[in-house]
């Protein structure tokens, strides 16, 4: 396999940076060419790309398996969805209140939270998760409960001369704002405070030791996986033109747990790659039996029994092996 | 004002007594070794001192301050650093990012390429820390520990498991470092605490046995007779 590699890419090449222009030029170029279909499959790639990346920050960098994410995701859905419907048409204004209702939750469950770890966190999070899911089951005047749910979502208004109707302008839109997050969620993990979280999730004792908060690290980084998860939630509000209570449920937390962890936790592109491989092949195999989630099991199977990094982290791992044996 | 002040700390699990009202006094600069046999209390003590675990009762003061309640980090930011037994490193991280967490916590302005220089890991910089041999591993331990420029530092059995080679720069380095920095060290090797220490502490299930100068508890009998032996 390295020998292979070594024949297709130059040694003076920086593998990166070719790999990620080529990425966005794979992008800015797509919509030309795919067909409504096609496109409408990009274009929750990346929202769902976008969600995972922020569920990469708990799980992949922080150390935090997190079954409530979808909870930041679908309040704030519905926050944009019932204020949408209630004639408010500004998305960048209507990004305020969704993203902030997501993060004032995230506050105020991560004080309860974050007082446990491992797997009391894992079921902590559960059952606050579906706390939230059975809210939105019940509380049918505000949310439709599980009948109705929020039908009727339209197009967000930008406030240019075009329209979101169309899906190409729909899916720049989309674009702008998940590499927008993802240069942003990378910035603020290159930083001093992401290194301290990734301390945290490589030895929180050792950190405490160092005169780290460790809980306030953990919290913060709780709070703003929450508001990049609210963000992918109001795009795919606008996306799907329907919410219902299953964007709160931990099913919806597993779907994007499955994401980090086959395109490979800790990455940030790996999510991404996850969700594409999920979304696709989850489209590709519910035309022909409705098992899809038989072979999503067995791909998850696969992937913790040979590559437990995931697609981009064995990669990554082959590509740095490749560059140690050139030196 | 007292470096340390550990007042009738107890400290007990189910029915065991781990510590029983320990008491003593760290002067600023003060060069002091905790002894005794395994499951003498040592490093429960040590773990009290640093915030880890909590004493059943009793008080620690640090630099004048009643730390007792306080959290490991904050202990920390007071001036107390430490290291551990076994190894407690961001073992997947390299020696450059374990350098720079430790320095980021205290702000310090301190240039981590002279530090590395200093301490010979330069070249290894990007070594993950878990590649690293046992030997290079405990003395990232202890750099870790250092870094933070603390006003005391606590030693958990810095030369456990390293060669005689390694174990005489260990404690040559402990040797120098600065009288600003108070130390509290635990050490089974005897040779290693009689170099270093200015007063030994002798721990016995879970209570201070007795205190005194290297050469005082060399020769005290009840020592001999618990932990050192005839050969010294």
């Amino acid at each position: 396999m390295i020998s292979i590699l070594n024949k297709l890419i130059p040694a003076e090449t920086n593998l990166p940076w070719l790999a990620k222009v080529t990425m966005l030029l794979i992008l800015v170029l797509l919509p030309f060419i795919l067909s409504s279909y096609g496109l409408s499959l990009l274009t929750k790639v990346l929202i769902f790309g976008l969600f995972a990346m922020s569920l990469d920050i708990l799980v992949g960098f922080t150390g935090l398996v997190s079954f409530n994410h979808a909870s930041f995701f679908g309040v704030a859905a519905y926050t944009v969805g019932i204020l949408v419907n209630r004639g408010f048409e500004n998305f960048w204004l209507l990004l305020i209140p969704g993203i902030a209702i997501a993060l004032l939750l995230a506050g105020l469950l991560g004080l309860l939270i974050l007082r446990s770890s491992g797997a009391y966190f894992l079921m902590i999070t559960l059952a606050f998760g579906q706390m939230l899911f059975a809210l939105a089951w019940k509380w049918r005047s505000l949310t439709g409960g599980d009948d109705d749910g929020l039908p009727g979502i339209g197009r967000p208004e930008i406030g240019l001369p075009i329209s979101m109707w169309n899906e190409q302008n729909f899916y720049f839109l989309v674009l702008i704002l998940f590499i927008g997050s993802f240069l942003l969620i990378k910035k603020v993990i290159k930083s001093p405070f992401g290194k301290s979280i990734v301390g945290t999730r490589e030895n929180e004792l050792r950190m405490q030791s160092l005169g780290y908060n460790t809980w306030l690290i953990k919290y913060i980084s709780y709070i703003i996986a929450a508001g990049f998860a609210a963000l992918a939630g109001i795009l795919y509000t606008y996306f799907n033109g329907f919410i219902s209570p299953q964007e709160l449920d931990w099913s919806m937390s597993g779907y994007i747990l499955l994401m980090v962890i086959i395109g490979g936790a800790g990455t940030l592109v790996g999510p991404v790659v996850g969700a594409a491989v999920i979304i696709i092949l989850q489209n590709l195999i519910s035309t022909y039996t409705e098992l899809w989630p038989l072979f999503m099991g067995l791909i998850f199977i696969l992937c913790v029994l040979f590559a437990r990094d995931g697609i981009v982290g064995s990669l990554l791992k082959l590509y740095q092996k490749k560059v140690g044996e050139m030196k | 004002m007292k470096a340390l002040e550990i007042k009738n700390i107890s400290k007990s699990y189910g029915g065991l007594d781990v510590l029983i009202n320990v008491y003593f006094t760290l002067e600023q600069g003060e060069r002091r070794a905790i002894i005794g046999p395994n499951g003498a209390g040592k490093t429960s003590l040590f773990n009290i001192i640093s915030g880890i675990i909590k004493p059943d009762s009793g008080e620690i003061y640090l630099l004048g301050q009643n730390v007792t309640r306080l959290s490991t980090y904050l202990r920390s930011r007071l001036g107390l650093a430490r290291t551990f037994q076994r190894n407690t490193l961001f073992n997947n991280l390299s020696i450059l990012d374990n350098v720079e967490l430790a320095l980021h916590s205290t702000k310090s302005d301190s240039n981590i390429k002279d530090i590395l220089r200093n301490w010979g890991l330069w070249d290894k910089r990007k070594v993950i820390v878990k590649e690293l041999s046992y030997g290079e591993q405990r003395q990232i331990e202890i750099l870790l520990a250092l870094v933070q420029s603390p006003k005391i530092i606590i030693l958990d059995e810095p030369t456990a498991g390293m060669s005689p080679m390694e174990t005489k720069t260990i404690t040559e380095m402990i040797k120098s470092l600065s009288r600003d920095i108070t130390v509290l060290i635990i050490e089974h090797d005897m040779d290693v605490v009689f170099n270093l220490a200015d007063g030994i502490s002798v721990l016995h299930n879970g209570q201070i046995l007795c205190e005194g100068s290297p050469d005082e508890i060399k020769s005290n009998p009840l020592v001999k007779e618990v932990y050192l032996g005839t050969d010294h």
